[in-house]
């Protein structure tokens, strides 16, 4: 059945092409100046102008990969990405351990749950004064709110993991001969593993979110930044190029983390293949 | 197998006396067991029957080391039970495999934790995978397995830690007719082979009956032994026998009136 998969991708084409062609109609018709809303065209110029290298070739610079990084765009991606890995490893990193010995002893649990409880429901984006207060400008208060929006997610669900873990695998492996430091490396962590996932997936969400916030108050490289100043400029052929970029990103960032997801889960139940 | 002591009496696998067990559930006290009082010999095949509720998985999990006795003396070869321990493996009625390991690491993992070498944990798990016909399964995960073939899985990693006492809590208990009795076959041959002590609890009667050397029916709360039934048909042994069904008359005689007991209680639980 090869006319399956070609029905499919037209299906799934039909709405966006046909947005885009009346976003276009509009655009030329000139029912909207091209500063509230700049034709697909033009974004789509914009968007490899952004893209495409500043200097031309220059084979005594360097390899030519670097070259074609070299635009605004890559260098751009790769800031904000850099940042979002920063962060989030910060953030999980301290989560993770937390999340692991809260779930296993209930004094631990008991010690800091208040705290946690008080402070969770404050969204990352309200610490952004305090962030600069403490951080100043640059990459500091940016790491600092990114890893605080990866924390609550990881360390949430992490505890929860390992509240969840079923009793009898804990059980299964006493009875075989395992002590505590195998019980928690080779039972429980693995056992966890799919409420973590799901606290990495949903921490890196929030990492990508506070990024872009953060970009657009304390420092001055990346996407969030970028799409700031060519408001400025009153580009908004290219503001518009790059939350296409942005999410684009996003896309990237969830389809990595759902086949990291399937590799890791290929025993969990519900997981194919 | 272990030295005869004083008169050709082995030293008794499994040695219970006065054992008794409380719970304390929602502020109210229930006896599980009360005045157990139970020997095992080494190699012996004894199920503990009864209603549901009668203490079956209590008492197993007090030898297993889970859940000690309130009071009274328990030892298992030869020492005073104090915790779980290698040297007698359980086999639970939900496989307990662990799903994020593949066949092959779920029989090796006792190995495994106790520093075997990679070489060694290899040719344990291919003669484990052999004798119990799990070959093609090497590398599956439990969730791509039919019940049956977990609770093969589940045997097999006990038996790789060579373990010389197998307790199973209704380790067949979720299975269709046919794959249990092909199951109790398996086990029968296995033990037969390897000399294993075997603690076997069931509510099947009929299972009991196939199975055992002896088998130990329990009161229903508190559980204590009300009759143990010694089982002295040869083996493979036939359920349509006559001599099968006389014990099976008997045996389900006494079953019932703890199950009438268990009933009673029920209708008053919900009458309360
Ligand atoms: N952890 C527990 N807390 C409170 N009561 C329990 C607990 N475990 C078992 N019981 C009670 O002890 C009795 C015996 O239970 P159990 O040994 O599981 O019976 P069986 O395995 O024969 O069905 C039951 O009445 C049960 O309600
Ligand atoms: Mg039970």
């Amino acid at each position: 059945m090869a006319s399956v998969p070609a029905t499919r991708l037209f299906r799934s084409l039909v709405v966006p092409v046909t947005l885009l062609l009346c976003w276009e109609g509009i655009s030329r018709a000139g029912w909207v100046t091209p500063l509230i809303l700049p034709s697909p065209t033009a974004v789509a110029i914009r968007w490899v102008a952004y893209l495409t290298p500043l200097e031309p070739f220059d084979a005594a610079a360097g390899p030519w990969w670097r070259w074609a990084l070299s635009g605004e765009l890559p260098h751009d991606v790769f800031t904000s990405l850099l940042r979002i890995v920063v962060g989030f490893v910060i953030g999980a990193g301290l989560a993770l351990p937390l999340g692991l010995v809260m779930g296993a002893r209930p004094l631990v649990y008991e010690l800091f749950n208040p705290v946690l409880q008080v402070l969770r429901p404050i969204p990352p984006i309200a610490y952004i004064p305090l962030a600069i207060l403490w951080f100043g400008l640059g990459n500091p208060p940016a790491f600092f709110l990114i890893s605080l929006g990866a924390f609550f997610p990881v360390l949430m669900n992490t505890i929860a993991g390992v509240r969840a873990v079923d009793s009898i695998y804990l059980r299964a492996a006493r009875n075989l001969g395992a002590r505590e430091g195998t019980l928690f490396w080779r039972v429980m962590i693995p056992a966890a593993m799919p409420y973590i996932l799901t606290g990495v997936r949903v921490g890196i969400g929030v990492a990508f979110i506070v990024v872009i916030v953060a970009e657009m108050i304390a420092v001055n490289t990346g996407l969030g930044y970028r799409i700031l100043e060519a408001r400025e400029y009153f580009w908004s052929d290219k503001v518009i190029a790059g939350m296409f970029t942005i999410g684009l990103c996003g896309l990237g960032i969830d389809l990595g983390m759902s086949r990291l997801n399937n590799r890791l889960l290929r025993w969990h139940r519900g997981v194919e293949g | 197998m272990s030295a005869p002591l004083d008169g050709g009496v082995a030293a008794p696998a499994i040695r219970a006396r006065g054992v008794r067990k409380v719970f304390c559930a929602g502020g109210r006290e229930v006896v599980a067991l009360d005045g157990i009082d139970l020997d095992v010999a080494p190699g012996e095949f004894v199920c503990l029957l009864g209603p549901s509720g009668c203490g079956k998985s209590t008492l197993l999990n007090a030898v297993a080391g889970f859940s000690l006795p309130s009071s009274g003396e328990l030892t298992a070869l030869g020492k005073p039970v104090t915790g779980p321990g290698p040297e007698r493996a359980m086999v639970f009625q939900e496989y307990a495999l662990f799903p994020w390991m593949t066949v092959e690491r779920n029989i090796a993992f006792g190995l495994e934790i106790a520093g075997a070498a990679p070489e060694r944990q290899r040719e344990v798990v291919d003669a484990l995978l052999a004798k119990l016909g799990l070959g093609d399964f090497r590398d599956r995960y439990p969730k791509d397995l039919s019940g049956g073939m977990r609770q093969r899985v589940a045997i097999a990693r006990v038996l790789a830690i060579d373990s010389p006492m197998l307790l199973m809590d209704e380790p067949f208990g979720a299975l269709d007719a046919l794959t249990r009795r092909s199951l109790q076959d398996e086990l029968l041959r296995i033990w037969a082979e390897l000399k294993k002590t075997i603690v076997f609890v069931t509510h099947g009667i009929e299972e009991s009956i196939y199975l055992a050397d002896r088998v130990v029916v329990m009161t229903y709360r508190p559980g204590t032994v009300k009759r143990i039934v010694p089982v002295g048909l040869p083996r493979p042994r036939d359920p349509s026998s006559a001599e099968f069904n006389a014990l099976k008359r008997e045996v389900t005689a006494l079953v019932m009136e703890e199950q009438a007991r268990h009933q009673a209680d029920e209708a008053h639980a919900t009458a309360d």
